[in-house]
């Protein structure tokens, strides 16, 4: 499957790069600062703690994943070497999905990195495994979501910096629509909310309650965004 | 191996190609010539399925480029103009992660690599990082990505730009060296480059084939327009006199079509200035003829060289876009012409 020949190139690229290991270290440090704050809230529980564990790395695994997924098809387009992609006897969604894997794996890492943190509130405290589980299934989920959000937003530009604000535009907006849900009446309120990337869609989890909708939810919007993307590499041969 | 039908590229409403239609033999080595957006690369881009056409025909070994593009991409090896290299990997990691997306089995690929860097001589550059490479070497690299899944077709798109002089005479070795094992098909916008490496070459101009043709039948095409301005002086005759025998020598020349004598170019006895179009380059016919019959040849010169001829042709017409490339060019060359030479200025 040649879409894994993809993959480990730009494992490959991440690793030899400063990129991926910056990303990584300065996600674990603001995920390690973040938990050494809440944990000294004295009145938490530890499966509150937990809770706010889950929470506050959403945001760094969605920053992360928009970090990671900024250069994927942008930077093969204004090196010109998309040209060696597009010409050899491939398939355009074996493309996107050998991309999409790198930067999910190499997200993946970074969230088992933070195993850690959990794992002292499992020994010190008094929370099930299901809810850690729980957890880091629906981080991976959202990481994801926001990593085939940011590969459809770097199919779309040519500079990376250019993707990554489209891809930020399209995560805060999808994030966002809880407020949209909370300003309309029923039955929108309930559909907008269902659409929200992160609000309703991934607390579930962070309570370590697992829901087959939500799972499906999200992968459905990776499920989308990577088809998008793949639309969008057919799109230009026509161009 | 290439069969093109009305083929037709559009971008927007503006046409990059067509109507163009040819045929390309297996093991030929074709030469695509023309000015910059006559049409060359979007025709090589569609012929390494790259680009779809709007309209028309691209067969590839009778495989549709269309219908069945993966397995067009697997006979296929592409150069474009703009080498598509990974600078943060080295020479062979790139050539092996080429061959592997290009189909080459796991288990070949090592020798793939191996053999391909030692036909386009990278071999020593192997574990270098191409990033840090020559731009001549890395022309080699693109080159050596084209080849390495042994292709029945080559694509190269102006491989020649941008190497100094020693660089391009060991490029058209390299080029010359596929023929045979494989079909090839290179573009540049400059005929001297191109004239040496092909077997055939079509011009293309406005998104259509202008000509087509071998170098030599295009050579003859090109020199039938062509003249030679002639300097003439003969000892104790007159101007008159000097023009009349050259031109009784010169009419009885094969390949002279006309003569027509100008106002002398220099001060002096016996001092004739004739321009001579011929149909054929029989310059040295016209040297030995006028020393035979007793005129002495101050200056004997092709009043254009080949190549600029060529540029004619391609910009001939009444279009916009000529008439500005002739009238820069024109401004150009009396510009360099009005110029001193640059030892003049140092002195």
């Amino acid at each position: 499957m040649r879409a894994l020949v993809i993959a480990r190139r730009e494992l490959y690229a991440y690793l030899r790069s400063p990129l991926g290991s910056a990303i990584i270290a300065a996600a674990l440090l603001v995920d390690g600062i973040l938990f050494y704050f809440a944990s000294l809230e004295p009145k938490r529980l530890s499966a509150q703690l937990l809770t706010q564990f889950f929470y506050d790395s959403s945001a760094a695994t969605m920053v992360a994943g928009l970090l990671l997924s900024m250069r994927l098809l942008a930077e093969e387009r204004q090196s010109g070497t998309i040209t060696l992609l597009n010409t050899a006897p491939i398939r355009d969604r074996d493309i996107v999905f050998g991309k999409f894997i790198s930067a999910f794996g190499v997200l993946t890492l970074m969230n088992v990195l933070t195993a850690y943190m959990p794992l002292m509130v499992y020994l010190r405290g008094k929370v099930s495994v299901g809810h850690i589980l729980v957890g880091y299934l629906g981080m991976i989920l959202l990481g994801a979501a926001v990593t085939a959000i940011g590969l459809f937003a770097s199919s779309l530009a040519r500079s990376q910096v250019v993707a990554v604000i489209i891809g930020a535009a399209m995560v805060a907006s999808m994030i966002l629509l809880w407020v949209v849900a909370r300003a309309v009446d029923p039955p929108f309120n309930t559909f907008f909310s269902g659409l929200a990337l992160h609000h309703e869609n991934y607390r579930p989890f962070m309570v370590g309650t697992l829901s087959f909708d939500r799972v499906a939810y999200y992968l459905m919007v990776t499920y989308f965004f990577l088809l998008s993307a793949t639309k969008v590499l057919e799109a230009r041969r026509w161009r | 191996m290439i069969e093109i039908q009305e083929l037709y590229k559009y971008y927007g409403d503006r046409r990059a190609l067509g109507p163009l239609s040819t045929r390309i033999g297996q093991g030929e080595v074709v030469g695509l010539l023309g000015l910059n957006g006559a049409g060359k690369t979007t025709t090589l881009r569609i012929l390494a399925c790259d680009l779809l056409p709007t309209s028309g025909s691209v067969r590839v070994a009778g495989i549709d480029v269309v219908e069945r593009p993966d397995e067009v991409r697997a006979k296929v090896g592409y150069l474009p103009d703009r080498p598509p290299l990974y600078d943060d990997m080295t020479v062979r990691e790139y050539l092996s992660y080429a061959a592997r997306l290009r189909n080459v089995p796991v288990a070949q690929v090592k020798k793939r690599v191996t053999d391909v860097a030692e036909l386009t001589e990278i071999a020593e550059v192997g574990n270098q990082l191409i990033g840090s490479l020559s731009h001549g070497f890395k022309q080699r690299v693109g080159i050596a990505q084209a080849i390495v899944h042994g292709p029945e077709l080559v694509v190269l798109d102006e491989p020649i730009s941008g190497l100094d002089p020693v660089q391009i005479m060991e490029m058209r070795d390299l080029v010359r060296g596929l023929r045979g094992a494989h079909t090839v098909v290179v573009s540049s916008h400059i005929l001297t480059e191109i004239s040496e490496t092909c077997d055939r070459i079509l011009v293309i101009k406005d998104g259509r084939i202008a000509w087509s043709g071998t170098e030599t039948e295009l050579s003859a095409t090109l020199k039938q327009g062509m003249h030679i301005a002639l300097t003439l002086r003969t000892a104790g005759a007159s101007s008159e006199s000097t023009a009349d025998k050259a031109r009784a020598t010169l009419s009885g020349i094969n390949g002279v079509r006309d003569v027509e004598v100008l106002e002398p170019a220099e001060a002096g006895d016996g001092i004739a200035t004739l321009r001579v179009a011929i149909t054929s380059d029989v310059r040295e016919e016209v040297g030995k003829g006028l020393i035979a019959a007793g005129v002495g040849i101050l200056e004997l010169s092709r009043e254009k060289e080949l190549e600029s001829m060529f540029l004619e042709l391609l910009e001939e017409g009444d279009d916009q876009a000529g008439r500005k490339r002739r009238k820069k060019r024109h401004a150009d060359t009396e510009l360099a012409a009005s110029q001193p030479p640059a030892s003049k200025e140092l002195s």
